[in-house]
C-alpha cells in the first residue's frame, strides 16, 4: 500500500473524495452537482476520484470535474465484490472520504462502512436502522409515529393485489418502483402496466401511494448524526418533467418546510444528506411523499444559496464540528439544461475495457 | 390595505412571494397601485391618487381597482 502523507499546501488539507452518481440518462444523477458543490469550497483542496457503474456516465469524461474514474461491481453484486474493489482503489488512490449517491447502492455502503473505516475510508451515512425506517415501504408508520403527514400506500408484491389497493386508495393511484420512478395510473390498466415496469427494473414490492393533489416542495437537509440539524434549504419545483423531476427550481421562505425538515433529523439523529419530497396541499397540509437517504440532483443550488451541503458534509466526515447555517438566499432558481459532452472513443475503449479513466 | 411585508416588487411591475415562490407581472399602473399598498394607503385615497393623475373614469376605474385587490387576494398577497 502506498503511504501518502498528506501535505498542506497554504493552509489547505488535501482531501481525496470517492463520489458515485455521475450518470445522466433522463434524468443526472447527484454525483457532479456533488462534485461541484464541493469544489466550490474554497476551505480545502479535493482530488476526486469518480466510481462509475457504466461507461458512458458523462461525470467520467468531465476532467475539469473529476481526476480520475473507476468502475465498481453493480449494487447486486453485494458488499463483497464492493469491498474487493475498493480495496484495490484505496491501494491506488488512499482515499479519505466516500459520499455515495444512488439508493440503490446506500444499503451496501452502510454495510460495509466499518472496513471502509478500518482502510481509511471515512462515510458520513446514517446507520442501517435509520436507512430503513425511511424507506418508501416504512414511510407511512415512520410518518405515523412521528406525527407527520404522510399519504396511505399499500405494498404490492402480485399485479392481482393492485384492484384492492386502488379501491381503498381510489384513482388516481400512484404507483412507484422500490428505488426509483412513479407513475400516476388513472385506471386499473395503467396501474399493472405501471406494476410490470417498475417490477421488471427495480423489483419487488411496488408501492401503490394515495395520490395528494398539491404543490412539489423538496427540502435538501444535513444532519450531523446527532439530531441536530446543520442545514435546510426548501425548494419549489417550477418545472416538472413527465418523470416528476425537477428541471428548473426557486428556494423560498417558507419555516414550515425548515420545521419539518429539523423534526424528521431530530427524530432519526439523521447522519448525512436527504431530500425531502413534500405535497403541499390547498388547505396547507405538507404531506411527506418521499425522504430519499442521500443528496438529490439539485444539491448545487444549496451551494448557490449559500448553504453548502456537499462541502459541510465533506468537514464533518473529516471530524470537522459545523455551526448550523442560519441564512440562505431565497429566491435562487435553477434552470437545468442539456449539454453534449465531445470525448473520443478512445476514452471510452480505456473505461470499458480496464474499468479506469 | 396593505401588501404582505415579504412579498416583493420592482418597478418594473415584477412581483415575488418568497413563501410560495410564485412571481407575477403587472403594467405600470399595477405597479403603482402596489406602491401605494406598500405603504398601507386605502382603498379611496389610492382610487382618487390614480384618477388625479390619469385621464380615467372614476367609475371605470374603481371597478378595475377592485379586480385588481381581489386577484392580489386570491393570490395570498394582500395582508389579512
Amino acid at each position: 500500500m502506498v503511504n501518502m502523507e498528506k501535505i498542506r499546501l497554504n493552509d489547505k488539507r488535501n482531501i481525496v473524495i470517492a463520489v458515485t452518481g455521475l450518470n445522466a440518462i433522463d434524468s443526472p444523477g447527484p454525483g457532479v452537482a456533488v462534485i461541484r458543490a464541493i469544489r466550490e469550497c474554497a476551505d480545502f483542496e479535493a482530488r476526486i476520484i469518480g466510481l462509475s457503474y457504466e461507461a458512458l456516465e458523462p461525470g467520467i469524461y468531465m476532467h475539469n470535474m473529476v481526476d480520475k474514474t473507476y468502475r465498481l461491481p453493480y449494487p447486486s453484486a453485494g458488499i463483497g465484490p464492493l469491498l474487493d474493489r475498493l480495496r484495490d482503489i484505496q491501494k491506488k488512490e488512499n482515499i479519505d472520504l466516500v459520499i455515495p449517491n444512488f439508493d440503490a447502492e446506500l444499503f451496501n455502503f452502510i454495510k460495509i462502512a466499518p472496513q471502509l473505516k478500518n482502510m481509511g475510508i471515512h462515510t458520513f451515512l446514517p446507520d442501517l436502522d435509520q436507512f430503513e425506517a425511511r424507506h418508501k415501504m416504512e414511510l407511512h408508520e415512520f410518518g405515523k409515529k412521528h406525527n407527520l403527514f404522510v399519504p396511505a400506500d399499500r405494498l404490492i408484491y402480485q399485479v392481482s393485489e393492485l384492484s384492492k389497493a386502488a379501491e381503498e386508495l381510489q384513482y388516481p393511484l400512484v404507483v412507484k418502483g422500490k428505488f426509483y420512478d412513479a407513475t400516476i395510473a388513472y385506471t386499473s390498466e395503467q396501474a399493472q402496466k405501471a406494476f410490470h415496469q417498475l417490477k421488471s427494473k427495480w423489483g419487488l414490492p411496488i408501492i401503490a401511494q394515495e395520490f395528494i393533489n398539491g404543490t412539489e416542495i423538496n427540502v435538501a437537509a444535513l444532519g450531523n448524526g446527532e439530531g441536530d440539524t446543520v442545514s435546510v434549504v426548501p425548494m419549489r419545483k417550477l418545472y416538472i418533467t413527465d418523470k416528476g423531476k425537477a428541471w428548473a427550481g426557486i428556494t423560498i421562505d417558507d419555516s414550515s418546510y425548515i420545521e419539518l425538515a429539523r423534526k424528521f433529523i431530530k427524530a432519526t439523529k439523521w447522519r448525512g444528506g436527504c431530500e425531502l419530497e413534500i405535497m403541499q396541499t390547498k388547505e396547507g397540509k405538507p404531506y411527506m411523499m418521499e425522504v430519499n437517504p442521500r443528496f438529490p440532483a439539485w444539491i448545487y443550488l444549496t451551494a448557490a444559496a449559500g448553504q453548502n451541503q456537499p462541502a459541510s458534509l465533506v468537514k464533518m466526515a473529516m471530524g470537522e464540528k459545523i455551526e448550523p447555517f442560519t441564512t440562505y438566499e431565497v429566491g435562487k432558481i435553477f434552470i437545468r439544461y442539456s449539454w453534449d459532452l465531445i470525448t473520443d472513443v478512445s476514452e471510452f475503449q480505456i473505461i470499458s475495457g480496464t474499468g479506469e479513466l | 390595505m396593505k401588501l404582505k411585508k415579504n412579498i416583493a416588487t420592482s418597478e418594473a411591475g415584477f412581483i415575488f412571494n418568497p413563501g410560495t415562490g410564485d412571481s407575477y407581472s403587472s403594467n405600470p399602473v399595477g405597479s403603482e397601485i402596489l406602491s401605494h399598498l406598500k405603504e398601507d394607503i386605502d382603498r379611496n385615497e389610492i382610487i382618487d391618487l390614480i384618477c388625479t393623475k390619469y385621464d380615467v373614469d372614476k367609475t371605470h376605474f374603481e371597478k378595475d381597482f377592485d379586480d385588481f385587490i381581489s386577484q392580489l387576494t386570491d393570490n395570498n398577497l394582500l395582508d389579512g
